[in-house]
């Protein structure tokens, strides 16, 4: 006799497939990357070529200019904010983001089938939230993509889910129990997936700030080579290093990096003021209590506080720019913190992991 | 994309900082101070004592202060995560001081199980908070000015704005070239103020020009919020005066009577008088539970409790009521939550000459999660000696390989009850409070387990055995319906209920939800200045569109863009 697979059976197929799907669009975004990195500088080598034919040869050679710096800059800005069409065909990062979307469909169908065969939202324990918070992070992005091409975080996206979604499959895996007695409460569907949403905003945040650190330091670089090139004399080469990371000449500017990491982390601040408040309005329901400093209380909190403190930064003369940047690292690192190790090694109320 | 106004050449935006909001002089948007006290790196030493408090004043509300003082919160909140907190976990810190006996007294000097009343975490709230009130008194009356200040003065070079449009319309013969510059502007005015602006109009030296201003909500919502932080600091600390909790163990069939005596604990705010509560009362009918059956994904999986309760007040009727988890009881103001849940075996015990010396359904506290129960019976009265009995209650007892008992499952499939006897001195005479859930055995006898040589006592529901000496009886009754067959009704189960009146959690509730509003607005209402100039040039008007963000605005230039198509349309159609 042949018996049906399960549906949760078929839920972890899915998702098998689904983190096997992100590991291509993975790699087809690193491809792009790669690709950036080689197209920048044949631009930068045709460059050299015609200001060779113009000053003679020696002068200034392999310095970027600063001015050559902030016309890439506001180009790659115009392509990134501007309308689709002024969009830069790059053949690898539609491949990715093309598997992306499929990645996700499956992804969508492990959380469903997992659901279904659990009568219930599935966001119920440690191994549901990641696989709920995860898909949410991918369909940000992807939603996020129709307004800003934002294809360059596309690797950082595919690769931060696929070694989530893979440390989920294997470390988290549970059977489907039912739901203990406090979960059940519509809070849990909209803390838990509000929580999710503001997660993702901020993993958007978050590598947009570590970009926004990269390019604010090639900026540096650039401005003072220029100003030794300038302060040499003419025939001084400077040698500037094939850059690895050339990519980051087809970005848009630090400063346009920052505001794109702020306007997402402002959104994920409001999620996550409001999943502080509807958590205590169910704490007080399940608890007795909205507040109790327990521990996931605590880190809710504290993340709260620093993307407030983020916020701040930003409108504080001095703290503008590279240090809010850490700022904004810091508050997804505790993010992310919160949500392993904390669910996994601190002791709480919020013992819902459903992890032995 | 970055916020422009920062870059404005501000000189030329005359009198265009009046209407601003007020910031800190740290704040980016802000003109730094002369001496640069502004920044707090450069301190004058001439400063008198007025001068000082001035300048400690500023520091204090100073944005680098307010962030600085943030991130040390965040930084001081977390340790309360790793050491457990005397407020919520008490077991937790009784634990940390048995095995680091050492560490623990120093961790306790530096207030680590207490951390969130500790002096140091509740100074930097204080500080942050009176940095915020400062910080907040000054910019609401500024705001409050603000709101019914005009637009300013239209700058007199637009194009030095990073937002700016130009156009030049040429006029037909013989039409009067100011009177169309004035039409423009009126019609620019006009649709500014359909879009939310606030307009003034400024003619002159040559030019017609509109100024426009909107977004004074941005400010309103930055307000608000910072002003409901302090909303939910006060109800908290003032709320929680009168605000109370307490617990109460209830036996299926017995009642609970809402006054300090009946309590078993209770911790009142500081404004709560106890002798006062409201006097209502609630029994206990019932106590539903469902067990996940064996062979289940989950057996033995509590869930659905449900604590089916009779309510009445005083003067009012007998009302029934349910508490769930996450669905408490609301009575008379008080909201009565489902603590916990346990067996309660009624036990009977006879002296020799067949008295009954104690009857009761006693409370036995769950020990795991398949309701392995511990109690303790105490006879004070009626026996040679007092009597202490200390046992188990097993709801389905099975055995270990070790030979001692245990439950295999939550439910009463099997129920069984066994009892070790103490006799001697209960220690209770003297009027020691002692925990009816602790035998303390010194000054007493065992007379049965352990070493004495005497089997423990071991009873089905129903059962009575001996007690040993000759004592007496002692009866394991079964509580079933005459008509019940199996065990599931065999023994009462009691709950234990928390009580608490929460004066404190709507006003939370109020000004967290102010806070979240303010904050929609303090983030996404754009804040900004539009101008439209229109200035005769030979036989034609030009005209100019101008805007600038005051605050993050990423939407300014299509905002600008969108101004100048839709005024140049409506400007072209004649007669418009
Ligand atoms: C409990 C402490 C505080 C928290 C949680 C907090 C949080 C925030 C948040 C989330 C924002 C962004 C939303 C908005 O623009 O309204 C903000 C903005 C602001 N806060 Fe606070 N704040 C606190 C204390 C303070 C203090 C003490 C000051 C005064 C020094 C201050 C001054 C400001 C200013 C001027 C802005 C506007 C920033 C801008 O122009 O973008 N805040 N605050």
């Amino acid at each position: 006799m042949v018996r049906m697979p399960s549906l949760d059976s078929i839920s972890v197929l899915l998702l098998w497939t689904a983190i096997a799907i992100y590991a291509l669009a993975f790699i087809a975004y690193a491809i792009d990357l790669a690709r950036r990195s080689a197209l920048a500088l044949d631009e930068q080598d045709a460059v050299l070529v015609r200001e060779r034919e113009l000053v003679g040869v020696g002068a200034r050679s392999g310095v970027d200019s600063v001015a050559q710096m902030r016309a890439e800059a506001r180009a790659a800005e115009a392509s990134v904010t501007g309308p689709r069409s002024a969009r830069s065909r790059l053949v690898y990062a539609r491949v990715g983001t093309s598997l992306t979307w499929l990645g996700l469909l499956f992804h969508i169908g492990a959380d469903v089938t997992r659901g279904i065969a659990a009568g219930r939202v599935p966001w119920s324990n440690m191994y549901e939230f990641a696989l709920t918070g995860t898909m949410l992070i991918v369909a940000v992005y992807l939603v996020v993509l129709f307004k800003y091409d934002l294809r360059f975080l596309g690797s950082f996206i595919t690769g931060l889910v696929m070694l989530l979604l893979g440390g989920t499959a294997l470390r988290f895996y549970t059977e489907i129990v039912p739901l203990s007695d406090p979960l059940k409460s519509v809070w849990l569907v909209i803390h838990v997936f509000v929580a999710s949403l503001a997660t993702a905003l901020f993993a958007l945040a978050f590598a947009l700030s570590v970009l926004q650190l990269m390019q604010a330091r090639r900026e540096r670089k650039v401005i003072a080579a220029e100003e030794r090139a300038a302060s040499a004399d003419g025939d001084v080469a400077v040698s500037m290093k094939p850059a690895r990371l050339a990519f980051l000449r087809t970005l848009p500017g630090s400063e346009s990096l920052e505001s794109l990491a702020y306007r997402f982390a402002i959104i994920g601040f409001i999620f996550w003021t409001f999943t502080l408040i509807a958590g205590s309005i169910w704490a007080n329901d399940a608890w007795g209590r909205y507040w109790g400093f327990d521990t996931k209380e605590v880190w809710t909190f504290v993340i709260w506080v620093l993307y407030a403190g983020y916020i701040h930064a930003r409108a504080t003369r001095g703290w503008r720019g590279t240090r809010s940047a850490w700022l904004s690292i810091i508050g997804f690192a505790a993010v992310m913190f919160n949500f392993t190790i904390v669910n996994m090694f601190f002791k709480g109320l919020h013992v819902y992991s459903g992890l032995q | 994309m970055s916020r422009r106004s920062s870059e404005s050449p501000a000189s030329d935006l005359e009198g265009s900082e009046q209407g601003d909001p007020l910031r800190p002089s740290d704040h980016v948007d802000g003109v730094a101070a002369d001496g640069g006290s502004a920044s707090g790196e450069i301190v004058n030493p001439k400063l008198g004592p007025i001068g000082w408090m001035r300048w400690a004043w500023r520091q204090l509300t100073s944005m680098r202060n307010a962030l600085v003082l943030l991130l040390l919160l965040a930084i001081a909140a977390v340790p309360g995560s790793i050491v457990p907190q005397r407020s919520a976990d008490p077991n937790g810190v009784t634990q940390y001081f048995s095995s680091n006996p050492d560490l623990a007294p120093i961790l306790d000097k530096l207030q680590l199980f207490d951390v969130y009343t500790s002096a140091w975490f509740s100074a930097i709230y204080i500080l942050l908070f009176v940095s915020l009130i400062g910080c907040v008194i000054p910019r609401t009356s500024h705001h409050w000015k603000a709101l019914r200040a005009r637009p300013p003065r239209t700058p007199a070079r637009l194009v030095r704005l990073d937002d700016y449009r130009e156009t030049r319309v040429e006029i037909p013969q013989g039409a009067d070239a100011a009177a169309e510059a004035s039409r423009a502007v009126d019609l620019a005015a006009q649709q500014l103020k359909r879009g939310g602006y606030r307009i003034e109009r400024y003619d002159g030296r040559g030019g017609f020009s509109v100024s426009a201003e909107r977004g004074y909500w941005r400010e309103t919502g930055n307000l608000l919020f910072h002003g409901a932080l302090v909303g939910v600091l006060i109800a908290v600390g003032v709320g929680g005066g009168f605000t109370y909790t307490g617990q109460r163990v209830v036996v299926q069939g017995t009642s609970f009577v809402n006054a300090l005596t009946d309590y078993s604990s209770f911790n009142p705010g500081r404004f709560v008088n106890a002798e006062n509560l409201t006097p209502y009362t609630l029994t206990l009918d019932k106590f539903d539970i469902t067990y996940q059956p064996i062979g289940s994904s989950a057996p033995g999986q509590a869930g659905d409790f449900v604590a089916h309760l009779t309510t009445q007040q005083v003067g009012g009727e007998a009302t029934d009521g349910d508490v769930r988890v996450n669905h408490p009881l609301d009575i008379a103001g008080d909201n009565i939550y489902l603590l916990g849940n346990g067996y309660a075996p009624t036990v009977t015990i006879r002296n020799a000459a067949g008295v009954v010396v104690f009857h009761d359904s006693v409370p036995f506290l769950p020990q795991d999660t398949n309701m392995t129960s511990l109690g303790v019976i105490k006879v004070p009265d009626g026996m040679p000696e007092q009597l202490g009995l200390v046992g188990f209650f097993y709801p389905t007892q099975a055995k270990l390989d070790s030979g001692a008992f245990t439950s295999a499952y939550p439910d009463l499939v099997n129920p069984s009850l066994t009892l070790n006897v103490y006799a001697g001195d209960l220690g209770i005479n003297d009027g020691t409070p002692r925990s009816v859930y602790t035998l303390d055995p010194t000054g007493m006898t065992q007379l049965t387990g352990g070493t004495t040589g005497v089997d423990s006592i071991e009873l089905t529901p129903g059962q009575t055995t001996n007690l040993p000496n000759g004592l007496g009886t002692v009866t394991f009754e079964n509580e079933s319906p005459s008509t019940a067959t199996g065990y599931e009704q065999s023994v009462k189960r009691f709950v234990s209920l928390s009580i608490h009146r929460d004066a404190a959690g709507p006003w939370v509730l109020v000004f967290a939800l102010i806070a979240l509003g303010g904050l929609l607005l303090a983030l996404f209402v754009p804040r900004r200045r539009m101008w439209v100039k229109a200035v005769v040039d030979g036989t034609a008007v030009r005209i100019e569109y101008a805007g600038l963000a005051r605050g993050e605005d990423p939407t300014l230039k299509a905002a600008v863009d969108a101004l100048a198509d839709k005024h140049g349309a409506a400007f072209d159609t004649p007669g418009a």
